[in-house]
C-alpha cells in the first residue's frame, strides 16, 4: 500500500530515504560491525538502488565525521550535537540542560498501549516493537523555532504497527499521548501546560512510509533526551509534531486535541507542515538554522520531502490548513 | 576635588564588573565552541536577556531609594542604563548582521510583518535615543524636555517584556506554555513601575521613615 507512490519518478528514486539510507556502507565503516549484521538485515532487499544513490551524494557534499548525507546531500548533523540540543520541556525548557537531566529515565519496562477504533487492541512491550523490521532513516528535523538538523534515525514505519492492530473503517485520526509522571518529568508539574503532552496525526499520514516511530539514533539506542524508547518521527512536519516518550496510541474518528494547539492553535496548527509560505504568527518560517552552518538556508516546501507527500494534501487550502 | 571625582565606590566597581562579563563570558564561550549547538541564536539571546536585566535595574535605582534612602543607586542609573542599550545594541547587531546576514530587504519585511520584531526595534530606538542624550550637556540643552524624553523609558520597559514574552513559544494571552521568566520580568517591571506613582511613593517613603524612627528610638 504504500509503497504505490505515484510521485516517485525514476529521478526521485535518489530522494526516497531508503535509498538514502542507504549511504548505510559508511554507516558501518564507522561503526564497525558490532551493529552491522542486524542493519544488513533490515536492507538486504533495496541493495543496487542503495549503492548508486551514495555514490551520488557523495559527489555533491563533503562528508562530514559519520559521512552520512540525506538524499540531498546534506551532512548528518554530530551525535553530539543530535543529543545535547533537545526541546523536551518534560525536563526543561533549556535545550543544553535536557541531556543531563533525562539521565535516569526509566525507559525499562516500558508499554504502549494500541487501542482505539481497532480490530486488535493491544499493549506492547517495547522490546515487541523492537522486533518490527527496523529502518535506517537519515531525516532532516525542521523545528518551529527556525533551526534544522539532519538525523540518522533508526526505528520502523509507525503504518507496521497500525496494520497490525487493524484500524476499523470510522477511524480517521491517529493520536499519541507521552508517559505523564511527575516524578521523572519534574515539569509536568507546571500548570503552564495541558500535561501529558499529546499529538495527532491524520490516518493516512500515520500510514505514509515516511512516518516511522524511532528507536534509535546513529545506529544506537535511543537516547533518553531524544525521546526514549520510542517517538514519533514525521520529516515533514515542524518538530513538535513528532511526540517523544509514547505510552498511547489510539485511533480515534475525530481530530484529537494536541498540547501546543491547546496552547496556541492560531499558531500550532493540527497538521503543522513544515511551510516556507505560511508564517507562525509571530516569527518568519522563510528560513532556517541549520545547526552547524554559518549562513541561513531557505526553509523547503513539506522540508524536501514534497515529492512524497504533497498527495496527501491535494485539493487542501494551506493557508488556512497550517 | 579631583581626587574626589576619580574615585571609584565599590558600587560603582561592581557595576562595571557586572556590566562586561556577559560579553567577556560570551566572548571566551564562543571563541572555544561552548556556546550551544546554536550559538548564533545563544549569543543573540543572551545579550537580549542581559539588556532586560540591566533595563530593570537601571528602572530599580529610583524605587530603591524610596524604599532604603540610599541614595547611591541615583548616581549609578546611567551607567546601568548604558550597559542597557549596549547590549541591546550588541542583540540587534548579532541579529542583522549575523543571523541575517546583513541581508537587510529581509529584515525590513520581518520589522514590518512581524510585531514582535517591531517591538523590539522601536525598545531599541528609545534607549538609543536615551543613550545618545545621557549626557549632562544633553541635559541642560533640553531642560524640562530631558527629563519628559527620559521618561519614556517606562513605555520601552512594557515593549521589551511584550517582546520578550512574544520570542517565546508562550500564549500572553491565556498565560500558558513557556513563559515564566517573562511573567517573572513582568511581573518586576510591574512593581518598579507603581512604585513611582506618587501617592505610593510618599505611601511607601513615609512607611520608611516611621521604621528608622522606631529603629532609632529602640537602638538608644
Amino acid at each position: 500500500m504504500d509503497n504505490s507512490l505515484k510521485s516517485v519518478t525514476p529521478r526521485s528514486s535518489e530522494i526516497t530515504p531508503e535509498a538514502t539510507y542507504f549511504s548505510r556502507r559508511d554507516f558501518l565503516k564507522t561503526l564497525g560491525i558490532a551493529s552491522a549484521s542486524a542493519i544488513l538485515a533490515a536492507c538486504a532487499p533495496q541493495g543496487n538502488k542503495s549503492l548508486s544513490a551514495t555514490e551520488t551524494n557523495r559527489g555533491v557534499t563533503a562528508p562530514n565525521e559519520s559521512g552520512l548525507v540525506d538524499e540531498l546531500g546534506n551532512p548528518a548533523n554530530s551525535f553530539k550535537d543530535i543529543t545535547n540540543y533537545n526541546n523536551y520541556y518534560e525536563f526543561t525548557t533549556d535545550k543544553e540542560g535536557v541531556a543531563a537531566q533525562s539521565v535516569n529515565f526509566k525507559t525499562r519496562p516500558w508499554t504502549i498501549e494500541v487501542g482505539g477504533l481497532v480490530n486488535k487492541p493491544g499493549t506492547y512491550g517495547i522490546d515487541d516493537l523492537l522486533k518490527f523490521e527496523q529502518k535506517e532513516r537519515i531525516y532532516r528535523l525542521r523545528c518551529v523555532e527556525a533551526w534544522s538538523m539532519v538525523i540518522p534515525w533508526k526505528g520502523f514505519q509507525l503504518g507496521d504497527l497500525l496494520r497490525k492492530v487493524e484500524p476499523q473503517a470510522s477511524a480517521k485520526y491517529v493520536a499519541f499521548t507521552t508517559l505523564f509522571d511527575k516524578k521523572q518529568f519534574p515539569s509536568q508539574g507546571s500548570p503552564f501546560y495541558p500535561w501529558p503532552y499529546t499529538e495527532g496525526l491524520r490516518l493516512d499520514e500515520a500510514m505514509h512510509r515516511l512516518t516511522i516511530l524511532a528507536t534509535g539514533l546513529y545506529g544506537k539506542e535511543l537516547p533518553n533526551q531524544n525521546g526514549a524508547p520510542l517517538r514519533l518521527v514525521v520529516p515533514w512536519k515542524y518538530g513538535f509534531k513528532s511526540i517523544k516518550a509514547i505510552v498511547k496510541i489510539d485511533l480515534v474518528d475525530q481530530v484529537p486535541s494536541t498540547l501546543w494547539n491547546t496552547i496556541s492553535a492560531r499558531e500550532y496548527g493540527f497538521y503543522s507542515n513544515v511551510n516556507p509560505n505560511v508564517d507562525h504568527p509571530r516569527w518568519s518560517q522563510h528560513s532556517e538554522r541549520r545547526i552547524g552552518e554559518f549562513s541561513r538556508r531557505d526553509t523547503l516546501m513539506f522540508n524536501g520531502y514534497e515529492s512524497e507527500v504533497a498527495s496527501l494534501y491535494s485539493g487542501m487550502d494551506l493557508n488556512a490548513n497550517y | 576635588m579631583a581626587n574626589r571625582r576619580t574615585r571609584i565606590t565599590s558600587t560603582q566597581a561592581l557595576i562595571h564588573f557586572f556590566g562586561w562579563l556577559p560579553f567577556v563570558v560570551t566572548l571566551i564561550q564562543v571563541m572555544t565552541g561552548n556556546m550551544t549547538a546554536n550559538p548564533i541564536q545563544a549569543v543573540e539571546q543572551r545579550f537580549g536577556r542581559v539588556a532586560i536585566y540591566f533595563l530593570i535595574a537601571s528602572l530599580a535605582c529610583t524605587p530603591i531609594v524610596t524604599l532604603t534612602g540610599w541614595r547611591e543607586p541615583i548616581k549609578r542609573r546611567r551607567a546601568l542604563g548604558l550597559y542597557a542599550f549596549m547590549y541591546a545594541a550588541l542583540h540587534f547587531t548579532v541579529f542583522v548582521g549575523i543571523d541575517y546576514g546583513f541581508d537587510l530587504q529581509q529584515v525590513a519585511r520581518l520589522t514590518t510583518e512581524k510585531p514582535f520584531i517591531l517591538l523590539g526595534m522601536t525598545a531599541g530606538v528609545i534607549l538609543l535615543a536615551l543613550a545618545i542624550t545621557s549626557f549632562k550637556w544633553w541635559m541642560r540643552q533640553m531642560g524640562k524636555g530631558w527629563q519628559n524624553l527620559h521618561r519614556t523609558i517606562y513605555l520601552g520597559g512594557v515593549i521589551v517584556v511584550i517582546h520578550y514574552a512574544l520570542a517565546r513559544k508562550a500564549n500572553i494571552s491565556t498565560v500558558s506554555g513557556d513563559i515564566i521568566q517573562p511573567l517573572v520580568i513582568g511581573f518586576l517591571l510591574f512593581t518598579l513601575l507603581i512604585l513611582r506613582i506618587p501617592a505610593i511613593r510618599r505611601l511607601a517613603s513615609n512607611f520608611r521613615q516611621k521604621v528608622n524612627a522606631s529603629r532609632m528610638f529602640y537602638s538608644r
